[in-house]
């Protein structure tokens, strides 16, 4: 089982990880650390564990994983009122928090620590039975606190980190830098299908945006690079095409288009510097990933998401539900594969509940095929945008704002939401509001004033009446 | 002191601080200046004293004082 001792042990004198200050650990300490860790905990249950990008919370998840212990992965930064929410309805026995964190929790008490982290015991002690299959459980929308839960299996994880693996040709020689939250299903994939080879991750909170992110690459050699569009808007903003950088070999990117422009730009970089750029797609609905565009063909397919992971399938389906088997056509983009996880998770009762999606993901993006087979991204079915790689549903912030202004709607594309309230006295009230609550940067909600919210005669919102531009 | 007003108002429109916080603002003091915030700080800077600034400035570009000595290796006179 991935990170379980047998899978770790061959790797025992290699690095599992260098972090920005200048720390160095071994597969062999990371073993030592998960043993006394689980030796606290000793038993099967739930967890939450607040992740940055650390040793210490790296130390949390491989434990919990490799030990049967089930963990729901946040980030550390979660607004104190959304995670007591969480907390309530899913009832976990410990929480793994770093400590400029734990004195909010002085309810609960701390019966270990590790370096910055330690692990809290709640006043939960319920024998709550969890499905044996379930291994670990993502958040839908990491910044809204939503209490929708995807819940992952042990076989999930395996299947997409070995897929990953192969078809990124990872080997126990690769450095990837950690640029995204490990909390996030794309971030953890990266961790997972490196660690599944024995390779050693630079673990790094900093941004692209501080000099000591840019050190790290250089000083430790880091060998890929992973983001979200927004990374590539600001890594074209550092000129990155002139920086010398002869050991990094491969970017990815995924968790969002990226603009057609960009893509060529990167894509024609990489080729003429001999460089590897991917562009991937996937859902948390899919452990990570499931598709991935070939680097040979970047330049030829830009704008493409690519084809299936090995071991996976997609078609299209058209409004009936039949199969679409013309090229170039629209349809709902359909997954088969073995890291389609197990289903959702509204609260605790149903960690309980077995493997209801059986391998099939409806993903509720629309795509094309070309003739060649490559899919084509061409909207979403969905009320959801991502805003700078944050997956955020339309009407869960319109629940949250709900609670200052009772009449508002949300709409937008990727990168800017935008906000109807009727009451122009509250729009830079309502902007810092949903700023703070989710945590992301209130440049992406634009709030607008009308005169009034466009409903149907059942009140339900016409969002088609609502500019989303 | 024209410059310097420019300066100061490309932090209070896209930080959403005020003058009062300036003088000790530091990356990351504030929810605003994160990274998102950071690029679009820097391109207004760049556009309204029309200068181009170096990657290796922009990431040493770690508080309002630290900016001012940068802006000024770009011939701005704050």
């Amino acid at each position: 089982m991935i990170f379980s001792e047998n899978h770790l042990v061959p790797f025992n004198n290699h690095l599992v990880a260098i972090t920005d200050d200048g720390f160095r650990f071994s597969y062999a300490e990371l073993q030592g650390w998960n043993k006394e860790l689980y030796e606290q905990v000793g038993h099967r249950c739930l967890v939450f564990n607040l992740c940055t990008n650390s040793i210490e919370s790296l130390v949390g998840y491989t434990t919990f994983i490799g030990n049967g212990i089930v963990p729901l992965l946040l980030d550390a930064g979660l607004d104190k009122e959304l995670l007591d929410e969480l907390i309530l309805r899913y009832q976990p026995e410990y929480l793994w928090i770093p400590e400029s964190r734990s004195s909010e929790f002085s309810n609960y008490s701390c019966i270990y620590e590790f370096k910055g982290y330690q692990l809290l015991k709640t006043s939960f002690n319920c024998n709550f039975q969890l499905y044996n299959e379930l291994a670990l459980l993502f958040a839908t929308s990491g910044s809204t606190g939503s209490p929708k839960l995807v819940r992952i299996s042990y076989r999930n994880l395996e299947a997409n980190a070995q897929s990953i693996a192969e078809y990124l040709n990872i080997t126990s020689d690769e450095r990837p830098i950690t640029v995204l939250p490990m909390n996030y299903s794309f971030g953890l994939s990266i961790i997972n299908s490196h660690l599944l080879k024995g390779a050693t991750l630079l673990l790094t909170n900093r941004s692209l945006m501080e000099k000591e992110f840019w050190a790290l690459i250089k000083n430790e050699k880091a060998t890929s690079f992973s983001g979200v569009p927004y990374t590539f808007e600001m890594l074209h903003k550092l000129r990155f095409f002139r920086m010398d950088l002869p050991y990094l070999r491969t970017l990815t990117q995924a968790g969002g288009k990226l603009n057609l422009h960009l893509t060529q730009e990167f894509a024609n970089y990489c080729q003429q510097s001999g460089k590897r750029f991917f562009v991937m797609y996937g859902q948390t609905e899919a452990t990570a990933r499931m598709s991935y565009l070939p680097s040979d063909w970047s330049v030829t397919k830009a704008g493409s998401m690519g084809i299936a992971i090995p071991g996976g399938e997609f078609h299209l389906i058209d409004e009936n539900q039949n199969i679409i088997w013309e090229p170039n056509t629209v349809g709902e983009l359909v997954y088969k594969g073995s890291n389609v996880s197990l289903g959702y998770a509204m609260e605790r009762t149903d960690l309980l509940k077995g493997d209801e999606n059986q391998g099939v993901l409806f993903t509720g993006d629309l795509a094309t095929r070309d003739e060649d087979g490559c899919y084509y991204i061409v909207g979403r079915k969905k009320r959801f945008i991502k805003l700078f790689g944050n997956r955020v549903n339309l009407d869960e912030t319109e629940q949250i704002l709900k609670t200052l202004i009772h009449d508002c709607a949300c709409v937008g594309v990727d990168d800017q939401m935008i906000i109807y309230i009727t009451d122009e006295a509250r729009m830079k009230e309502t902007q810092d509001y949903i700023a703070l609550k989710t945590g992301i940067h209130h440049k992406a909600f634009k709030v607008r004033c009308i005169d009034k919210i466009p409903k149907n005669t059942s009140g339900k919102t016409i969002y088609s009446n609502l500019e989303t531009v | 002191m024209e410059n310097l007003s420019k300066y100061d108002q490309v932090f209070i429109s896209n930080l959403q601080v005020t003058q009062g916080m300036l003088s000790t603002l530091t990356y990351q003091s504030v929810p605003a200046w994160d990274s998102v915030g950071h690029m679009g700080l820097i391109a207004q800077l760049e556009e309204a004293f029309d200068i181009m600034i170096d990657t290796d400035d922009i990431i040493d570009f770690s508080s309002y004082q630290k900016g001012k000595e940068i802006i000024a290796k770009y011939g701005i006179t704050l």
